[in-house]
């Protein structure tokens, strides 16, 4: 201790004025951290700590507004909303994470929704993790035992309600099923995309089909009802709330009734295949549909992974897929209208010119041969397309021909014509299929995925529409099309407008040809006359279906090989009337055998259809097909 | 004899002056005091409105009561010499532990601790009163044991007569209090010139009981702190790990002090108003102040505690005797501690402990034992003054 006197005052100097100055020093130190410390939050940060206050205070609920409406060309509804019962929690009020009462709920949960109380958990992180106060919504579709019995118990679920939510209702069954995609809640990794920027967890929007696509104008704006919440979360004052806005309606181009027709003719075959009737001119989708479907409202509940395999697995031909745009099949002989115009286009051959079809084509040891061994004499181009003679266009494969690059005319051609690129229709996930060149074979053969490279026998198969072609019903209607109205590749489009829900019109799509080809009179007025031959005339391989319709159509059959041990599949394209085409149909039937036993007649109903004239029953010339 | 009329009221005026000891007080002190005092009622007067439904003027009211008897003590320690109380050290220091000790036995309990004795119309907190009664004793029992040089026992008994309330406290338990007689234990050794290895020694002590404390009894299964008091005294660390209760509190204090700016949100302050912030008119008075009146406010607030601080911390070299020194040492401490630890917990970087905000917060026997204290200094300073003029003979308030 200090030596001097215990009662003296200090004095300046001394060990305790040392010490005296070290406890002013720390109090120096302790003002100043406090000073800096306050700095630091109330002016440097400050704004980002008011802003926590008023997340803090301001409750706001999401108010789902109804999507718009979905319509046929003539405002039939297709698409509609209805209310449905869902079960929500409000993750503040469920008894605190692993808790035994938490366990408990979700056990009991569990045998209400069906998930496991994992499942639900996760689902309830995931949307704590977007934004903390938000209700999450386990289940949709509650029936009315469980609402009741969970009304009837509430004390012994808290946090847990049963909400009115939005759900689709598909007004026409499974009509159109494949075009309308689904609608689900937006995830996560889209709510980082600029095109939802203005959505919250929990939001819905379309995720597949016309949902996706036009889900700017069907998705409508979701209103808040916000309110001043204390520190209990009881509401203390309403704040400036906004109304949710409903979507605007959207009107197809689709029929209804042809796409019903067509759809029901289709499937009574019972084979996987797709059609698109489409205008010629300017691209609007009349009808266009796939087989196998499925029901659309199995995606306004949460899908089982059995369910979700029994849509898309191979066993059983893959309902969901939409065959009419993701379809990636050889076409077969309706191809040979592409070979034909390349031919005329680059003068390889006059329309006038005879060959001589002998029944086959020896490209050294290999020998092509025509289908079912037929043997056509001397023909021209109008013949060849009339029978369907096959030797004829191997004589045009073999001729145009090129061993190297993106390959000779019939490539140009089809590549022009819109084969091996998407057509552009509003939709996604459409398939670009594939126009083999030497090029692409060169490569796979490099790459050792290909035992062989480009070889002529490739290109005398593409021209009639055999061998590793891949194209899809779509495809072919766009060049059928093309070849019908002279030359315009259209963007073919399902979408005629946007309207509000009274009908008053807010948006109208129009036609934007994708670009214009050349096609030199001669060769179209040449093509057409061939394929109206060959539907109207005896002998014509579609007579037998065509032959007594009231006016010239113009049509070509197609029976694509796919395989050894599979049976050929069915193609039909037609152009009709054949003088002036208003309208293109493409039907193909996976295992449909000849194209003029299947197809043909499907695409002869929808013409009829089209046309408002009598319908012929199907089932004669249909069930012949499915014998053979 | 007209001449003489004012000259008698200027003496009358000068009597009733004298009579409170207001000429050798010091202003400045006095000013602070009565500035943290008056801002803490016109704070809760905005502030707890609707705290009590029917009755907006509950704790403004008593506040004020508390203000006013705590500036009339304030005045009465003043006017004693504290050196008088250096002989009643023993008696005070039994009181002292007599008190705490009754509140061990028969206080009434709030939220799991003993604190308080019912007395009518007021709940004492002996807990508050044992930091005057220990600073004052304490520093007399120093004095006393400097007599016998300086041996480490010297140095542990003393800090055993320091720490014995203290253990005390902390088995109400009230950790806060408990570490507020700590620091002036260890402040007035520290002015008394116990040696540095002394407190080295301590250093390593208290380590190792910290360790003990959080690290080694747990994890064999002893628990010597309540479980609230380690999430209070660790949550502080990393507040957003888990918004609990401590860290709740913490977040929603720091969140209304930032959010108050520069210039506060006023009766906009919505964090204090729809009871984000919890034990907003004690504990947390700071982040109301923070949120209502900004940065200035804050600020002006912290600027009245340092002029507080330095004017007691300018006794410890101006006061007349060794005595006087370490009280102001321990008062200082005191003070000092406190808001260190209060306004750091409510800016987010000390721990919750349940200290109070000195004058600030809300309650009758923190402002009170403060006042006490702040009678001690002026006492101390009275004293100085007397003795620089050499006057103690004429002293009008020793008579």
């Amino acid at each position: 201790m200090y030596r001097h006197g215990h009662d003296e005052a200090p004095r300046r100097g001394t060990p305790l004025q040392r010490r005296a100055s070290i406890l002013g020093a720390i109090a120096i130190a302790v003002f100043a951290v406090l000073g800096l410390r306050l700095w630091y939050l109330q002016v440097l940060s400050g704004e980002d700590y008011r802003q926590q206050a008023n997340d803090n205070r301001v409750n706001e609920i999401r108010v789902q507004a109804p999507r718009g409406e979905i319509l046929d060309r003539d405002g039939k509804v297709l698409v509609a909303n209805r209310t449905e019962l869902a079960l929500q929690v409000q993750p503040d009020d469920l008894p605190k994470p692993s808790t035994p009462e938490r366990r408990d709920l979700m056990k009991r949960l569990a045998r209400i929704t069906g998930d496991t109380p994992r499942e639900m958990e996760q689902e309830i992180a995931e949307v704590r993790k977007v934004s903390r106060s938000s209700p999450v919504i386990l289940d949709r579709g509650l029936g009315a035992g469980n609402v009741f019995f969970l009304r009837e118990n509430q004390t012994s679920f808290p946090g847990v309600s049963v909400e009115r939510v939005f759900a689709r209702d598909y007004k026409q069954g499974t009509v159109g099923a494949h075009l309308f995609g689904n609608v689900g809640e937006v995830t996560a990794e889209q709510l980082r995309l600029p095109r939802y920027s203005s959505l919250e967890q929990g939001d819905q929007v379309g995720q597949s089909g016309i949902e996706y696509e036009y889900d700017r104008f069907l998705r409508g704006r979701p209103g808040a009802n916000r309110f001043q919440v204390d520190a209990m979360g009881r509401p203390t004052d309403q704040l400036n709330s906004q109304p949710a806005r409903a979507g605007s309606n959207l009107r197809l181009t689709v029929d209804a009734d042809l796409q019903s027709l067509a759809e029901g003719t289709l499937g009574s075959f019972g084979l996987p295949g797709a059609f698109v009737a489409m205008n010629a001119n300017d691209g609007e989708i009349l009808a266009m549909g796939s087989t196998p479907t499925f029901d659309p409202s199995i995606f306004t509940r949460p899908i089982t992974e059995r369910q979700y395999k029994a849509l898309t697995s191979e066993e059983t031909d893959a309902p969901l897929a939409n065959r009419a745009i993701q379809g990636a099949y050889p076409t077969g002989s309706i191809f040979k209208v592409i070979t034909a115009l390349g031919a005329l286009k680059t003068n390889l051959i006059e329309p006038g010119t005879i060959v001589n079809d002998d029944g086959e084509v020896k490209v050294g040891t290999q020998r092509f041969k025509n289908a079912g061994d037929a043997v056509n004499g001397p023909i021209n181009m109008s013949d060849a397309l009339k029978v369907s003679s096959d030797v004829y266009f191997y004589k045009l494969g073999y001729d145009s021909n090129v061993q190297k690059g993106k390959g000779g005319m019939i490539q140009d051609t089809a590549a022009s014509l819109g084969l091996g690129e998407p057509t552009g229709i509003d939709l996604p996930a459409e398939s670009e299929g594939l126009v083999p060149t030497p090029a692409w074979r060169n490569r796979l053969f490099k790459q050792e995925l290909t035992d062989r490279p480009w070889a002529v026998g490739d290109n005398i198969n593409l021209a009639v529409g055999q061998g590793d072609l891949q194209a899809d019903p779509l495809q072919m209607a766009v060049a059928y099309a093309a070849i019908g109205n002279g030359g315009t590749i259209v963007r073919p489009r399902l979408a005629e407008r946007v309207e509000d829900p009274t009908g008053e019109v807010l948006e109208e799509f129009e036609s934007t040809p994708k670009r214009t080809v050349d096609i030199p009179e001669e060769a179209r007025s040449t093509i057409m006359t061939g394929l109206t031959r060959a539907a109207m005339e005896p002998e014509g391989t579609s007579y037998p279906v065509f032959g007594n319709f009231p006016f010239p159509v113009a049509g070509k059959t197609g029976t694509a090989e796919r395989g050894i041990d599979r049976a050929d599949q069915a193609w039909y394209a037609v152009l009709a009337p054949a003088d002036d085409p208003e309208i293109v149909v493409v039907v193909t039937l996976e295992r449909g055998g000849f194209g003029a036993d299947s197809a043909a007649p499907v695409a002869a109903r929808i013409l009829e259809k089209y046309f408002g004239l009598p319908i012929t029953p199907t089932s004669r010339t249909g069930s012949a097909a499915i014998s053979e | 004899m007209e001449a003489a009329r004012p000259v008698a009221v200027a003496a009358r005026r000068s009597a009733w002056v004298e009579r409170f000891g207001l000429p050798y007080f010091d202003g400045w002190m006095l000013a602070a005091a009565v500035g943290l005092i008056g801002f803490s009622c016109f704070t809760l007067a905005q502030a707890t409105s609707d705290d009590i439904p029917g009755n907006p003027l509950y704790f403004v009211l008593r506040q004020m009561v508390y203000a006013i008897v705590g500036l009339a003590l304030m005045f009465s320690v003043a006017r004693v010499d504290y050196s008088r109380f250096r002989e009643l050290r023993v008696g005070i220091y039994s009181a002292m532990i007599g008190a705490i000790l009754l509140v061990l036995t028969f206080g009434a309990a709030a939220r799991g601790s003993r604190r308080w004795i019912e007395l009518p119309y007021f709940r004492f907190q002996p807990s508050e009163l044992a930091k005057v009664l220990l600073i004052v004793s304490l520093a007399a029992f120093v004095i006393e044991r400097t007599r016998r040089g300086s041996d480490p026992r010297q140095t542990i008994r003393l800090l055993a007569i320091g720490l014995a309330p203290a253990a005390l406290i902390f088995l109400q338990p009230d950790l806060g209090t408990a570490l507020v007689l700590g620091v002036i234990t260890i402040a007035v050794l520290f002015l008394a010139g116990v040696r540095w290895t002394h407190f080295a020694a301590m250093g390593a002590v208290a380590a190792a009981a910290a360790t003990l404390t959080f690290v080694a009894l747990p994890a064999v299964g002893v628990s010597v702190l309540q479980d609230y008091q380690r999430e209070r005294l660790t949550s502080f660390l990393n507040p957003s790990d888990d918004p609990g209760d401590a860290s709740y509190q913490v977040n929603q204090a720091v969140i209304a002090a930032a959010s108050g700016e520069k210039a506060g949100r006023g009766d906009q302050s919505t964090q204090t108003e729809l009871n984000f912030l919890p034990e907003h008119h004690t504990d947390f008075i700071f982040a109301v102040i923070g949120e209502r009146y900004g940065f200035v406010g804050a600020a002006f607030v912290l600027s009245l505690y340092a002029l507080l601080v330095w004017r007691a911390l300018r006794l410890l070299t101006l006061s007349k005797n060794l005595y006087g020194t370490l009280i102001a040492g321990g008062v200082a401490a005191m003070l000092m501690f406190q808001v260190l630890v209060n306004v750091g917990m409510n800016l987010g970087v000390m721990p919750v402990t349940g200290i109070t905000l000195p004058l600030m917060s809300y309650g009758g026997s923190s402002v009170l034992v403060t006042f006490m204290a702040i009678g001690l200094l002026q006492s101390i300073h009275i004293q100085a003054q007397l003795s620089q003029r050499g006057s103690r003979a004429v002293d009008p308030l020793l008579r």
